[in-house]
Order: structure tokens, then sequence, then C-alpha cells
């Protein structure tokens, strides 16, 4: 690990004009996958803005009849706060797949969407990898990709973003919070991740010196039918292969809207309007949910090791359709698939 | 009511229990010293070629840093390369860190560096540039199986198959029913929950003290004697806790030489502690490629076994484990071919691991049995049993005991294998296909020469001391069983002293061996202070005891009494202050019986009994129920011993379902070297687990007839997993583990 | 990956306090300081135990502030004020707390290496309430790997002390 210079910020104002200054600087809060990285000599920061006495540790209500989750509050927290449990269970479930208790008492909400990929070449230095040094090759792409991405990949690139709950904010459309050097902005959760493509070293259009505050859920009633479903290589504490968050709002057998996004298999949480599109209107059927998991993939991409995750990932989704439209979402704990 | 300290048999708790509850065990990176420097190491990047430079310069600025070994500025060690042996190595040569500047795998150490703190020597080590030379390198073994060739040396304690007996081809060739397939089972690495770590304590006298994670405390002592041409009296290795090694402590690993070698040339004490992704830097189970062919008659009877294994070694040693021989072991044949070959690749030497050849050859052996099993129609059980070997048909000899039979019966009935449907995809649970598979173990019994010291102090308190470890085993509170069986006292009055080099004479932890060797060391120890103070008591003035024989009284609660008059007895403090004696000593040895071992075969075995629920559409298997049935002799601590299959299990079913280390063969280096990505067994995947352990009176081996636990709980587990995934779904998935990929593909 | 930074002036020691196992301890740390060393290394608290040092193994885990973390993953730096139980403090003078005692008489453990992150996780669920099953232990033990493979008696080890406290009433 390199050395850093540390300031304890304790405004957001300061923070941002801090971290402006220094090109090398970073944000840390939870520190779950920085101080990882730094370990690892991955990222080497030369100063560290420690943000977690920031006033962002709230889950407050927000106009239009959502909730405003601070961007410091732990994925742990979260996962059991009642409003979240009873309106947004989807985020709460997705949550509780991912990590451990441990870490999710760490982790924090801004933190989750900004860890960085599980890619074996990116993770060690003694490998070329376009994400962390760019231009130095993508070996995976050749190499062992068995938890690499199969869709919005580029030559340069095949990683995933790891997060389950990025997963769930993608479904519920979430819109997240920035302060940056020239004021507060906001963006979709969709769009707040990027792919590859020639720049793979820039994970999301986060401005150097931009601070997440917050990430916004808005008014949903998704609270019935839903459903987080991760498929992995034990049966927790492991990243997903794929994991698929759906989130419909029924009208008795009618599918009157529809959310799904994937994780494990992009650069980014994976959302589809067109596949989504297809379900509305609709009632359950496997023919249905079919036609939705092969338009979804219908541009996939695998490598040696990956291609299962395309038929995996078509598997998952029709089931995960069937768990949200039935009302039995996949509990977390009983390990058996719904 | 049971006898006054009669331990032997009876489920005892840890008696390191305590220490190691409340964080008082120490470890080997927790020991302290005065002026400790830390070490850490710089690991190479490339799988062969030459360093070409190496820049310290940047590390070296650091203020704290106190130097930068590399193989430009090595101190001087042993020459000969046959001066790093150790007393588990293979034939060959073994690797000498920072020797030369060539690079013979992926993460060779190529640098120590050295700075006054832990977090100083990081960020140095993270300055230390290298510049390499590559040359090509081959880590494949599907690419160098055609030359993979009969080891020319054999390894040490490693029995090569035997020779072919009757016609196995011709035969094969002719059978009504035939199997023949190929198996693959991944490497997998031992990943302890320490890391390897060695702390070396520069003595004032320039002596050496050393807490190493290590499952030999002589095996260190006299590899660092040897490299560094040091009397065996200035090293002393001390490693009272081992946190885990399954087989990755058994050699002295190369942080050991590093932090002497810094030790030594800084003449102050240095930790070297590797990182997680560091303990992918040494040994390993090697990938095994295993063909079996089984010809058999309708009926399931055997008439012809041919197995073969590829494995890989490394470029300097010819790492060896009996992998083929178990299949004629657990059944009769009298036309049996079985084959064994090492090819060369560019990786460190493979490392013994749990169940070393076994946990291969049986998860191989067991499968294609249960292959058989579905072309001749036969229940699994019922096919073995047809099949049961009397005898060892290699060596022809008896076993010293066998009662697999009562393994399969027992562990049957327990499981409920009756109401089994042989029809695949006949069970369900819900959505789930229910699967339910078996597989036999076995494991060889050894023993190993091994000495022990007892010293009974007349304040009624009994050391006992030997070189042997405690890697998690139970080696502390077994030892304290027999010792406080033995002289009669109560086990809170027994102390244990191990992981010491300078008490008597162990081999290493290993192979299954330290209760039978270690443990019957200690009751000859304890045997002879019996006899030295029967001795004193029946020598006291008008000592009830005058008339008695040894074998007419018995030893209890610190007393010796006529066993059928407990009055008339005498304490121990009584004896020994008539003696005239405040302590009593003695130091004796435990060998394998030569006699024994010339006309017979011993060996322990099992039946495991897996229980699985599948869902298919999505590749999810859940390993709900585990049945296992153990024949290993006498069962010294039914608690302990429970505790060692289980984790054998647990060991069984990372190699079923979980662990592969991933090489990337473009760069000849392991990818998944973590604990994110290469998988153990986490708490959700494990549910029921029954032991039974089947009563089998052994008393050829040893006087106490124990046969030894660490091993046998792995073996066949992965089998019976595996089976039973193909009675829950019609696939016959031949390659371990069993991912999601496989089971959709 | 830059090299030059050796010549930058190393950045000044910063004071905090932390209370250890109920004893208040001002420090002096560098930034870089993680948690687990700082336990290790230089208060002696050797009971919190490194596995991976990238919170995937759950052997560092300590109570703060009533959480169970990967003390692995913290720069001591950012918990000025922070109350710390580690596996050291479980026990009240010299009266094992009913976990440790479970994890003895169930054989909870075999090397003893993970076994006081496992203590301080277990100590931290029970406290935590929302474990009622055996899955729900299992899956909320599952931070914390044994190589040795104790886990169905940790598990019961665990379902005990719940199933005394039930009966206590707590």
């Amino acid at each position: 690990m390199n050395r850093f210079s540390y300031l304890r910020a304790t405004s957001i104002d300061e923070a941002v004009r801090e971290a402006a200054a220094d090109p090398t600087a970073r944000f840390i809060a939870g520190g779950t996958n920085l101080i990882d990285l730094m370990k690892y000599n991955v990222e080497r920061p030369t100063r560290l803005i420690d943000i977690t006495r920031l006033p962002l540790d709230r889950i407050e209500e927000s106009d239009g009849g959502g909730l405003r989750i601070g961007a410091l509050v732990t994925n742990d927290e979260a996962a059991y706060d009642p409003r979240i449990h009873d309106r947004y269970p989807l985020l709460s479930s997705a949550i509780l797949a991912g990590a451990s208790p441990q870490l999710r008492n760490s982790a924090t909400t801004g933190g989750n969407l900004l860890q960085r990929t599980r890619c074996y070449y990116f993770y060690d230095p003694g490998t070329p990898c376009n994400k962390r040094e760019p231009g130095t090759g993508c070996p995976a792409t050749t190499g062992r990709n068995r938890i690499h991405a199969i869709l919005g990949t580029s030559e340069h690139c095949i990683a995933t973003h790891p997060s389950d709950m990025a997963v769930a904010l993608a479904a519920l459309e979430a819109v997240v919070h920035i302060a940056g050097p020239d004021g507060e902005r906001t963006i979709a959760l969709s769009d707040f991740h990027r792919l590859p493509g020639d720049h793979p070293e820039i994970d999301t259009i986060l401005q150097h010196g931009e601070i997440i505050t917050a990430v916004e859920l808005p008014s949903t009633d998704f609270s019935r039918n839903y459903t987080y479903l991760k498929l992995r290589d034990r049966l927790s504490y492991a990243f997903a292969l794929v994991s698929v968050a759906v989130a419909l709002r029924m009208e008795g057998e009618t599918i009157a809207e529809a959310r799904l996004a994937l994780g494990g298999v992009a650069h980014k949480p994976w959302r589809d309007p067109e596949a989504e599109a297809m379900l509305r209107g609709q009632s359950a059927a496997e023919g249905l949910f079919a036609s939705v998991a092969a338009c979804i993939l219908k541009d996939a991409k695998g490598y040696e090791d990956n291609a299962f995750k395309i038929d995996l990932a078509k598997r998952a989704i029709i089931r995960a359709l069937f768990q949200a439209a039935s009302g039995t979402p996949q509990s977390q704990t009983d390990k058996r698939i719904q | 009511m049971q006898q006054p300290n009669a331990y032997i048999g009876t489920p005892q708790n840890r008696v390191d229990g305590r220490a190691k509850v409340t964080g008082g065990a120490k470890y080997a990176a927790e020991f302290e010293a005065p002026d400790l420097a830390f070490g850490i190491v710089v690991s190479s990047a490339i799988a062969k070629g030459r360093i070409k430079s190496i820049d310290t310069s940047a590390a070296l600025a650091v203020p704290g840093v106190l130097q930068v070994f590399t193989h430009e500025n090595r101190p001087r060690t042993a020459w000969l390369d046959r001066n790093f042996r150790d007393e588990t190595a293979p034939p060959g040569s073994p690797f000498r860190p920072l020797y030369d500047d060539k690079v013979i795998y992926s993460g060779q150490p190529v640098a120590l560096v050295v700075a006054e703190e832990f977090e100083l020597a990081a960020h140095a080590a993270s300055l230390v540039r290298v510049e390499y030379e590559t040359e090509p390198h081959m880590t494949d073994l599907d690419l160098k199986r055609s030359e993979a060739y009969v080891p020319p040396k054999k390894r040490s304690g490693v029995k090569p198959p035997p020779s072919p007996r009757g016609d196995a081809e011709g035969v094969f060739a002719q059978a009504p029913v035939k199997v023949h397939a190929e198996y693959r089972v991944a490497i997998e690495h031992h990943n302890p929950m320490e890391t390897h770590a060695s702390t070396v304590v520069y003595e004032d006298d320039g002596t050496l003290t050393i807490h190493d994670k290590t499952q030999g405390a002589q095996n260190s002592q006299s590899y660092v004697a040897s490299v560094f041409g040091l009397s065996s009296s200035q090293v002393r290795v001390v490693s009272p806790y081992i946190g885990g090694a399954f087989g990755s402590g058994l050699r002295p690993q190369y942080q050991l030489f590093l932090a002497v070698m810094a030790a030594l040339e800084l003449k102050r004490s240095v930790r070297v502690v590797l990182t997680r992704d560091q303990m992918f830097t040494f040994g390993f189970r090697p990938l095994t490629i295993q063909t079996i062919s089984l010809g058999a008659n309708p009926d399931g009877k055997l008439l012809s076994i041919m197995h073969d294994a590829t494995q890989t070694t490394s470029t300097f040693e010819d790492y060896q484990e009996v992998v083929v021989n178990w299949s004629n072991l657990l059944y009769h044949c009298d036309n049996v071919k079985l084959t064994y070959k090492l090819a060369q690749v560019d990786t460190y030497t493979p490392t013994d691991m749990r169940a070393p050849g076994a946990a291969l050859g049986v998860a191989a052996i067991e499968t294609a049995m249960d292959e058989l099993a579905y072309a001749t129609g036969i229940d699994p059980v019922e096919l073995r049993l047809r099949n049961y070997a009397e005898m060892d048909e290699a060596d022809k000899k008896s076993f010293t005991s066998k009662e697999l039979r009562a393994c399969y019966q027992l562990g049957a009935e327990r499981f409920g294998w009756e109401k089994r449907n042989p029809e695949p995809r006949s069970m369900r649970d819900g959505r789930e296909l229910v699967g339910w598979g078996m597989a036999s173990g076995v494991w060889e019994a050894i023993m190993q020469k091994t000495a022990a010291r007892a010293v009974l102090t007349q304040d009624g308190n009994l050391e006992v001391a030997s070189a042997t470890m405690d890697i998690g085993t139970g080696t502390y509170t077994i030892l304290t069983q027999i010792a406080a069986e033995t002289l009669g006292l109560p086990m809170t009055s027994v102390a244990t002293k191990i992981g010491d080099s300078s008490l008597p004479k162990s081999p290493v932890q290993g192979g299954s061996w330290t209760a039978a060797s270690a443990g019957s060391a200690v009751q000859n120890a304890c045997l002879s202070v019996r006899e030295q103070i029967f001795k004193y008591a029946r020598q006291m003035e008008s000592s009830p005891l005058a008339n008695a024989s040894i074998e007419q009284v018995t030893f209890a609660e610190g007393r010796i009494h006529l066993t059928n008059d407990p009055s008339a007895s005498v304490t121990f403090a009584e004896a020994m202050q008539a003696g005239g004696v405040e302590r009593i000593e003695a130091e004796e040895k435990a060998s394998p019986g030569m006699l024994t071992s010339m006309r017979y075969s011993g060996y322990s075995h099992s039946a495991v009994f897996a229980e699985v629920k599948v869902d298919e559409e999505l590749g999810v298997i859940r390993v709900t129920r585990i049945v296992t049935a153990v024949a290993a002799g006498t069962i010294l601590n039914p608690k302990t011993a429970r505790s060692q299959i289980l984790g054998g299990v647990v060991f069984g079913l990372g190699m079923a379902l979980e662990e592969e280390s991933m090489l990337d063969h473009n760069l000849g280096r392991f990818m998944n070297h973590n604990l994110a990505e290469y998988h153990v067994p986490v708490n959700a995947d494990v549910y029921d687990i029954d032991v039974i352990f089947v009563s089998e009176h052994e008393e050829m081996l040893n006087p106490l007839g124990i046969k030894g636990l660490g091993e046998i709980g792995v073996v066949g587990t992965a089998a019976a997993i595996g089976n039973a995934i193909f009675h829950a779904t019609g696939k016959r998935i031949r390659e371990y583990p069993i991912t999601i990929d496989k089971l959709l593909g | 990956m830059s090299s030059s930074q050796t010549s930058t002036a190393l950045p000044e020691r910063i004071s905090i306090s932390l209370t250890v196992n109920g004893e208040t301890r001002h420090l002096d740390v560098l930034p870089w300081t993680v948690l687990l060393d700082l336990l290790r290394d230089h208060l002696g608290l050797t009971g919190t135990k490194k596995g991976c040092d990238h919170g995937q193994c759950g052997a560092c885990t300590v109570i703060l502030d009533g959480r169970r973390i990967n003390s692995c993953m913290v720069f001591a730096v950012m918990k000025d004020g922070a109350e710390i139980t580690t596996v050291e403090g479980l026990a009240k003078d010299g009266a094992l707390h009913p976990l440790q005692q479970a994890f003895i008489d169930h054989d909870a453990f075999q090397c003893g290496y993970c076994t006081p992150g496992q203590l301080c996780s277990g100590v931290a669920l029970i406290k935590e309430g929302r474990a009622h099953t055996r899955d729900e232990i299992r899956e909320f033990m599952s931070g914390n790997l044994c190589r040795c493979g104790a886990y169905t008696n940790i598990v019961d080890a665990i379902e005990q002390v719940l199933g005394s406290n039930a009966e206590a009433g707590q």
C-alpha cells in the first residue's frame, strides 16, 4: 500500500473542494473495496478524504412519496430499514444477497455503486489490464473468464460490475444525487455506470471531485411482486454469476408494469426497455417469459469459460419472472430456489 | 459406574479449548520479540524466464526499510540442493528461494523487503521494480500428457502401483459389461485459515528461536540447520498452535527460508507473513486425469480393473502420491492393471493435501463403480458387497481389521437407503430433484517412529511431551487422555507439551498417523513411569502392595490400589517419597511392528451416503444430508474424532462442488488467488452431517488399536455427492468440481 | 503506479482514541494503519486473526460500536472514538461468554484460527436478533470461513445460546 495524506471532511463543500484540488485524491467511507484495492496496489491514491462524518447517513421521505437514502447509510441499515423493507423489499433482498453481515455493516450506499469489478486480472497487478493500466491489454478475453461479462463488452474489457444492490436500484429506477465542484446534479441509476467501450478505466459518469450524496427511490408499488434471484458458485458469500432483479405491478392476472435488471453479466446493471415492454399488458406465461429472456440475451457474447452464462441468464430470467408474478420472492436464507 | 480416569474412548472437550476461544492461543505470526522487523515477499509476475534487472532503490529509500534481499545480494547459504531437502521432499532438486536470476514458476519469491514495521515493508515492497526476460512456459497438462512418464525414482513412503496381475486388457475386451471413462479433479490449494508465517527470534547469543507455521517442528528445524549451516542446538522451532494446514505445512515453505536468511544477515528478529494471494505460490493438489476401465459380469462381479492416473509435477521435483492403488484395495479382482505417470509443467511442485492421492483416486473409482451399478442394474451398495476385497490382493496380505461391510450396512440404515428408488430422476421434493448417492472410502493406517517423554512429579502432576503437532486435529487432547488414563490421573493433572523441536523426536504431523504414533509413544512413556512408581510403592515399608504384581493393581486418581481391594492403596506421593524421588521421568519410543507390517495391511474405511437436492433448470445443488460411517479402529475421543470427520466431509464437499484453482495457461498463473474467487464451502453450504463410528476391533497395528482419522473423512465424499447428482439428474459429470456450468452443459 | 512518492514527507501521525474491551486508549496512528494491524501489532491483541486481509474470510471480525465488522477493511484513523470488542473482551472477570463455553462444549473449532472471528460474529448475530432458524444462522454466519469444517458444530453452539436466551426471556 502506498502512503497518503488523510483529511476528515467536516462538510460536503470541504470534501468536494479538497478532492477537486488533488487529482489523485479519493473519498473514503466504508472502505470495503477501496482498502481492499489499495492493499493490492491496484488503487494508489495519495490523499484520502474521509467522508464518514458528513451528514449523509439518513433515510428520509422524499417529495413525491419516495425515499432518499443517504450515501453513507450502510447496506445493513438500508436492508433492515422498515420503510425500505416494506416499500422496496426488492432492494432489501438484493442487499442481503450480497457480501456478508460484517461487510454490510461497513459498506455504504454510495460506495456500493462505486465498487470496482472483481475481474481476476484487474485485481492482479502482475498481469496486464486495460481497466487498471489502459493500453496494456485484456488477458481475460483469452484467459480465465468464468466470472466475466456477456453483454455490452468491448474488445478492451469484459469485466462485470459486481454489485447486487445496484441491480435492484436499476430495476427500481433509482436516481443518484451528486454534489460536485459545479454544484449538484442527478442522474438515473441506469445511466450512472457506463460500458467499457474504449475506456474501460472509467466505470461511471462521476467526474473527479464529485460525490454521491444520496440515492433516491421513486414512489413505486412493487412490494408484492418482486424477486432478487442470485446464482453463484456457493450458496452464500460469493459474487453473482448471474443475478436477476424483477419488479412487477400486477393488475389481476395482468402485468401492468415490469422492471427487470441483470447482475453479473455486464459492466453495469443490465436493463432492457424493449424486453420490459414485452411484458406490459400480458399475463404470466412460460412462452412470454422465454421470449423476454431471449430478447435480453439476443446480443450476448460468450467466451471460453463464461458462455454458459447466456443460457443460465435466460433460465434465471424466466424463473425470476415466475417468482415475481406469483408473489413468491426468493428467500436469501432458505437456499431452495423458489 | 465408569472407572475413574478412564478417558480413552470417551468424549472430551479440547484441552486447548479455552486458549482458542479467548484469543490466548498464539500462532506463528503472533510471538513477540524485541526489535522485531517485518518482511514482505515480492512475487514474480512471470512463469518462466529470468530476472533482467531488479530495482530496489525506491524501496530502500523509504525511511525504516532495513534491506531488500534479492538473488543479487542474497547471503551465502548452502550450495547443494540436497541441503534443501526435508523429510517429506519428493525426489528432485528442492526449490531454493532467491537462488539465482531464474524464474521457474509464476508467483516465485523474487525479493524480500524488510522494514521496521509491517506497513513500511508493505509500502516499500510495492516500489520494487522487476524487469523480466520471459521464456515460453507450459502449464497445460492436456498438452503435456503425451510426455508423461513413470517417475524413475520412487518417493519415500509412497507406494508405486503394484505390478499388473492377470490379463486386464484381454479380459476387459471380452467382458460382458464395460465401464470406460475419464475423470478429472481440479487443482486445489490447501488454504488453511492462517497464512504461512515465520517469526524468527534472534536471541542474544545468536541462536534462533523460530515460530513457524509447520506440521513438523523438527522438520523445519533440520531444514534451517541444513540450509544455513547451523548446528541443531542453534535452532529451536516452537509452534504450539497451527491455524490449519491440511498438508501445506508438511514442507518448510519459503517464508521460513526468507525469515531466517534475513534474521541471520540483519542479526535481529524478523517476521515474514505470506499474504492470502501468496498461499497460491507453493504446493497444491495437482490436476489429475484418470482413466478407468472396469470389465464385469452381468451379476456385477469385476473381471478386470484398469486405472491410470496422470498428474502434474514441477520441472524440478517428481512429486508422487498414491492415486490408483485404492481400486484393487477396495475391490477383489484377478485382472488388474494400475498405472501412474507424471507430466512436468511450469508450476511449483504439488504438495500433499488432505488424503493425498486417495481423495483423487477414490473419487474416480467410486464414480466408475456407480456407473457400473447402473450398467448392471445392481444397487450400488450391493455391487460393492459383491466385489468386497477380503484381503490386500496386491501385496497378498490380510487386513489387520476391516469393518467396511458394517460401514455399508450401518450407513445405509441410518441414511434410509432402502427407500431409494434406483431410477435416476425418480425422486423429487417439490421443484427439486432429489438424489441419493454413496461411495466407499479408504486410507492407510500408518504409524511412524515417534518418541515421547513423561515426567511425574510428587505433587501429582504429569507432563507428557513429544515434538509432534496439533494442527487442529486434537493431538493435545488425545495425548492428555492417553496419559491420564495410563497413569490413573485426572486429565486436569496432565500437561501436554508438543510443537517444540527440543522435545522427543517426532515426524511431521500428517498421513493420519499422529494419534497412532505419538499416542503410542506417550502411552509407552507413561507405562514406563507406571512401572517405576509401582516399584517404589511395593518397596515401601509395610506396603499393602508388596506382594502384588502390576497386573493385579489399578492406577486411578493418583493412587495405586489392589484391583480386588481398593482399600489397599498407596498414593503416588507416598510411593515417590518412599523412593526418595521428587520426579519420575521416562522417555520411550513407539514404532510400527515390523512383523505385523510384513504380514498384514492396515487400512481405515468408510461408507459415505449423500443426499442432494438439485434445481435442474438453474444448476443449483444443495447437499442436504450426509451420513458417513467410519471404521478406524479405536476412537480415542468421539467428540474430536467426529469433528475430524465433519471437517473431512466439508473438504470433500468443496472438492465435489466448489474448489478449483484456475490456471491461465497464457500467463502460466493461477488467477483466482484469493478467498473471494477460490471458493471453499461456507456455513450456508453445509447442512446435516451424521458421523457414525463403526465398532472395529484392532489389535495388531498398535496396543491402543488406533488407525487415524485425518484423511478418511475426505475420501469418498466427492464421489458420493457426484453419484447423488447423477441419481438426481441422470447426468454423469466426471469432472470435479461439479459447478453450475457443468450441470447445465 | 507512481513510485516517486517516497520523497514526500511522511504525513503526521494523527491522535485518536479508541475504547478497546472497555479500556480507552489514546493512540497516535499513521493514516494507513489498518485496525486489524493496530490490534495485532501495536496493541498486542493477537486474538483477532488475519486470514485474508481483504474481507473475504471473517477471521478478523470484531464488534465495533455494537456491530460486527471486518477489522482488516478499516483504517484505524477513521474510527476515532469507537468502542471495540475483540475476542479478548468477550469473557468477563474470567467467566467465559456463554457462546465461548458453547463453542468448547460443541467442539465448534479445530485449529482455532477462525474461532475469534466466529465468536465475535456469533455474539453479534445473537444480539442482532434476526436469526431464529438453522437456515438463518447458517446464512448470517457465512461471512466467517472455517477451513477445518466445524460449521455444523458452530451452528449447534449458536443455536444452543439462542435457545437458552429465549428460555431466559431475553
